[in-house]
């Protein structure tokens, strides 16, 4: 009889250590296949041009930073990169200055129409806004914004206001409303409890979502290839440029693109959660 | 003088009302609270008092002035919040001198008042930390300290103690009516539990459905409830209810016995008596036990009488079991009646 | 004041909508059926004739018949593992969602190292001795390549957005529920089709909606990874657009894939619908 439920035991234990290997080299092969790509991307990076060309690979880089350089002194990339730069803050602060009052609207209040703004904003996710900039491309011509950062700036500005809505929406809501109905008994007017209370509770959050604004900007392919012929994104530039460009010149680039979004999700990484999970509502 | 007067004040959100025409006075440093179940309008009642809600008609005056226009901050009010409101990016010191400091008053008397409150509430060792250091019960008094720090006219208190446990609760009840006697303020606490109400206040609003059946006080409230509902409500167990039939002029028929009762133009109307206000003895109602509830110092007896419910509080050294038969002789001065079709007392 | 104060606060928002989501895709939609000043469907004529569009058309959707079941199962199983770990789980949850803020252009560049013709692929295989020289992997000689290198791409790229919705919406699941069912019989992987499945319902919806219409726009990838090779209807919206300087074209393809896109996100919203009740 011990015999037996030892016998069982034992084979449970070693279905339950086995399947527990099973589970860390699943995680393992996972991280694998995220991570071993951008790896590869950065010894092509961190790898002289010469390096880059030629036949088979090793699989260190050499940190000779000759690609690096050659990307940078390339025509037009510092230029493009000063422009992604500026449209993709520009895209933050449009996204999060049309975004969070309405964000803060939807979670304080009830009104009248607030189903038809939400439908609104939920509508712009089955639509590929990308396509947007063909229409403006004809619109920004007559208006004098074409080719300019402002106009791309906008487009992107659509791509990132939903988010920036719904994401400022899942913050407010998560800030109790009595906090604000304190202050206001204790002697606030309503600017003063949110500049007091509300604000300072949802700066960090706020900050993330005008984080992931600034990345959707800065990773925008289409609209910036055809909204800019002189003032070239990065994005817009490389694309371009990738029938011509020799390959130290791509890699190099694809890190340039890489790198920021490497640190952006990480400041972010927090807020994943938070403002992926009202997508589902 | 910091008189409440609420005049013919009602509340619709959208098509549901959630007070009806209501009028009240509450005095000058006067315990108020306002008891009843959830959804019965007295957290908006309230929540109208402290500007937090606009009514749909009616006037709210603090003092003498008309007040339900104005903003809470211009109302001279204080309020504690159920979930206690304490703001977590301050310390507890901020938190308390927050309303202070947004009445701009020096910080000499800033220091003062969040020390003395501080000291009020048994918290002048915690003035340094923040919200999430804190439990429930200390949150709780740095609400409490943040109100009494205002020296308002007016503390509103909407149901301060019902996140507490059961222990904790008790303890901050009486301490609670202390200071706020100390403090000499009028005062007006929302709560749907009936000893706390009973415990606290001067004088109790008993509110059903948007309206306030019965305003007494305490004691009032209890033995002479002024509509059906107040008798089913307050008490642990509730009042008892048996239909009665007219037997003649100022007789009624109740559980087969003849008894006298008032004069009421109808014909049915309901006997009432409280558990507690029963005895046994001969010649009573007689009832069936059903179950046997030993509660220490009384035992429960739910009994049948006729196919109604009929609870008793019995002495504990009482052995009854299910099935026993019981005679049970109501104290003839704690029999109340009430009217079956508009639900209030007769008399 | 108090009930336009709501109003006040959306109207820049509305209005920044109207003006760049709404206003425009009337425009192109305008555009679309218009030739020379007079309407027409000359422009669908156009583009359905040229002999790219049932390529790309074709390409598109067999791209994302085959991406998208896979993301789906890879993101599954992503989820499950971060919501089933207890210690490094942030740690995990970073690494998973790193390739959110990866670009689809720097994601073809990425796999572009590894499928040119020095890349990463060439190269262990002729460590490992299967190959004697480099196999020009991404020419239009071998379109199944490029197919499978951009699927690649795209799987590696994307999941992780479909990844970070499912976590946030496992979260919501409350733990009782899996352990009533446990405590039922039920076993893990019962407890996974019963279960969290089932109550993953709005998750999946947004998840594959956000998800099947990113792989109708899907182009810096396809471009990067196989030039003209592999078109696809955004590579031949921007063609259009730009090398031959026909806006009415251009419009006419973004409408089809305006259509498909709205067409699927009614199909998903239908498919996974959850009656209101019924919602955790």
């Amino acid at each position: 009889m011990t015999t037996a439920t030892d016998t069982v035991s034992v084979t449970r234990d070693e279905v339950r250590s086995a399947s527990k290997w099973l589970f860390v080299a699943g995680v393992v092969m996972l991280c694998i296949w995220v991570l071993l790509p951008i790896y590869f991307l950065m010894i092509n990076a961190l790898s002289s041009p010469e390096e880059v060309t030629s036949f088979p690979k090793r699989m260190f880089p050499s940190f000779d930073l000759a690609s690096v350089t050659f990307f940078f002194k390339f025509q037009g990339v510092l230029r493009a990169l000063w422009n992604s730069v500026q449209v993709a803050s520009l895209t933050m602060i449009l996204a999060i200055g049309l975004g969070a009052p309405a964000g803060y609207a939807l979670s304080r209040f009830d009104f009248r129409g607030k189903e038809a703004f939400r439908f609104l904003v939920i509508m712009t996710r089955a639509f590929p806004l990308p396509l947007l900039a063909l229409p403006l491309a004809i619109m920004f011509i007559r208006t004098g914004l074409d080719d300019t950062i402002l106009g791309l700036a906008l487009v992107h500005a659509t791509l990132a206001l939903p988010f920036a809505v719904l994401i400022t929406f899942s913050l407010f809501s998560g800030i109790p409303v009595e906090l604000e109905e304190a202050a206001w008994t204790l002697g606030c007017t309503r600017i003063q409890a949110f500049y007091k209370v509300i604000l300072p509770l949802a700066l960090p959050g706020i900050a993330a979502s005008a984080v992931f604004a600034f990345v959707i900007s800065w990773n925008e392919v289409f609209a910036a290839a055809v909204l800019t012929i002189q003032n070239r994104t990065l994005t817009a530039f490389l694309l371009q440029s990738l029938d011509v460009s020799p390959l130290p010149l791509k890699f190099a680039g694809g890190a340039m693109l890489v790198l920021p979004a490497l640190i952006f999700i990480f400041a972010v990484r927090k807020y994943l959660f938070a403002m992926w999970g009202i997508a589902n509502r | 003088m910091a008189e409440i007067r609420i005049k013919n004040v009602a509340k619709q959100f959208g098509a549901f009302t959630a007070l009806h025409s209501v009028d009240m006075t509450i005095r000058d440093r006067e315990f108020m609270v306002l008891l009843g179940a959830s959804g019965c309008g007295k957290t908006t009642l309230l929540r109208i008092i402290a500007g937090l809600e606009t009514p749909s008609q009616g006037e709210v005056w603090i003092g003498d002035r008309r007040v339900d226009k104005l903003p809470p901050r211009e109302r001279g009010i204080a309020m504690v919040f159920q979930n206690y409101a304490v703001f977590p990016h301050l310390t507890v010191f901020e938190n308390i001198a927050f309303g202070l400091r947004m009445a701009k008053l020096p910080q000499s008397e800033v220091d003062r008042r969040v020390k003395r409150t501080a000291e009020l509430m048994h918290i002048e060792q915690l003035l340094k930390r923040y919200s999430g250091q804190l439990s429930g019960g200390q949150r709780q008094r740095v609400a409490v300290a943040r109100a009494l720090a205002m020296e308002p006219d007016v503390i509103l208190m909407d149901e301060p103690l019902s996140n507490l446990d059961a222990l904790l609760r008790l303890e901050m009840r009486a301490e609670l009516k202390g200071v706020l006697a100390e403090s000499k303020t009028t005062t007006i606490y929302v709560t749907h539990d009936q000893v706390e109400a009973m415990s606290l206040a001067d004088r109790i609003s008993v509110m059903n459905g948007g309206y306030i059946v019965q305003s007494a006080d305490p004691v009032e409230v209890y033995r002479n409830p002024a509509a059906r509902f107040v008798g089913s409500f307050i008490g642990n167990p509730p009042m008892n209810f048996l239909p009665a039939t007219r037997a003649g002029t100022n007789q009624w028929t109740v559980a087969g016995r003849v008894v006298p009762g008032p004069n009421a133009p109808r014909d049915r109307i309901e006997f009432a008596i409280r558990p507690e206000d029963m005895r046994l003895g001969e010649d009573g109602i007689p009832a069936t036990v059903r179950v046997v509830e030993p509660l220490g110092a009384h035992t429960l007896v739910t009994t049948d009488v006729d196919g109604s419910m009929l609870r008793a509080l019995v002495d504990s050294d009482l052995s009854v079991a299910p099935g026993d038969h019981l005679s049970l002789v109501p104290q003839p001065d704690r029999v109340r009646w009430f009217d079956p079709e508009t639900m209030e007392a007769v008399r | 004041m108090p009930r336009l104060l709501p109003y006040l606060l959306l109207l820049p928002a509305t209005a920044f909508l109207c003006v760049f989501f709404l206003y425009p895709f009337v425009l192109v939609a305008m555009e679309s059926v218009t030739r020379e000043g007079s309407y027409s469907l000359d422009n669908f004529q156009r583009m359905v004739s040229h002999w790219k569009f049932g390529t790309a058309m074709r390409n598109t959707l067999l791209l994302a018949a085959v991406v998208v079941p896979v993301q789906l199962a890879l993101s599954l199983a992503m989820a499950s593992v971060v919501t089933k770990l207890s210690t490094g789980r942030s740690t995990l949850l970073y690494i998973f969602a790193i390739p959110l803020g990866i670009s689809d252009l720097a994601a073809g560049l990425i796999w572009l190292a590894i499928f040119e013709q020095t890349g990463f692929l060439n190269s262990a295989l002729y460590g490992l001795g299967v190959i004697e020289q480099p196999v020009l992997f991404l020419s239009y000689q071998n379109p199944m390549v490029i197919f499978a290198a951009i699927a690649l791409a795209e799987i590696w790229r994307a999941t992780a957005i479909m990844m970070v919705i499912l976590v946030a919406g496992m979260g919501l699941i409350p733990k009782e529920y899996g352990e009533a069912a446990e405590v039922f019989g039920a076993t893990a992987w019962q407890r996974f089709r019963k279960v969290t499945l089932p109550m993953l319902k709005p998750s999946l919806q947004t998840a594959l909606i956000l998800r099947v219409i990113l792989a109708f726009e899907v182009f810096a990838v396809v471009i990067a990874l196989g030039g003209t090779n592999f078109p696809v209807l955004m590579e031949e919206t921007f063609q259009w657009q730009f090398t031959l300087q026909d806006r009415g074209v251009a419009a006419a393809y973004a409408m089809v894939i305006l259509g498909i896109s709205v067409a699927f996100t009614i199909l998903i919203l239908r498919l996974l619908h959850v009656p209101k009740g019924a919602r955790v």
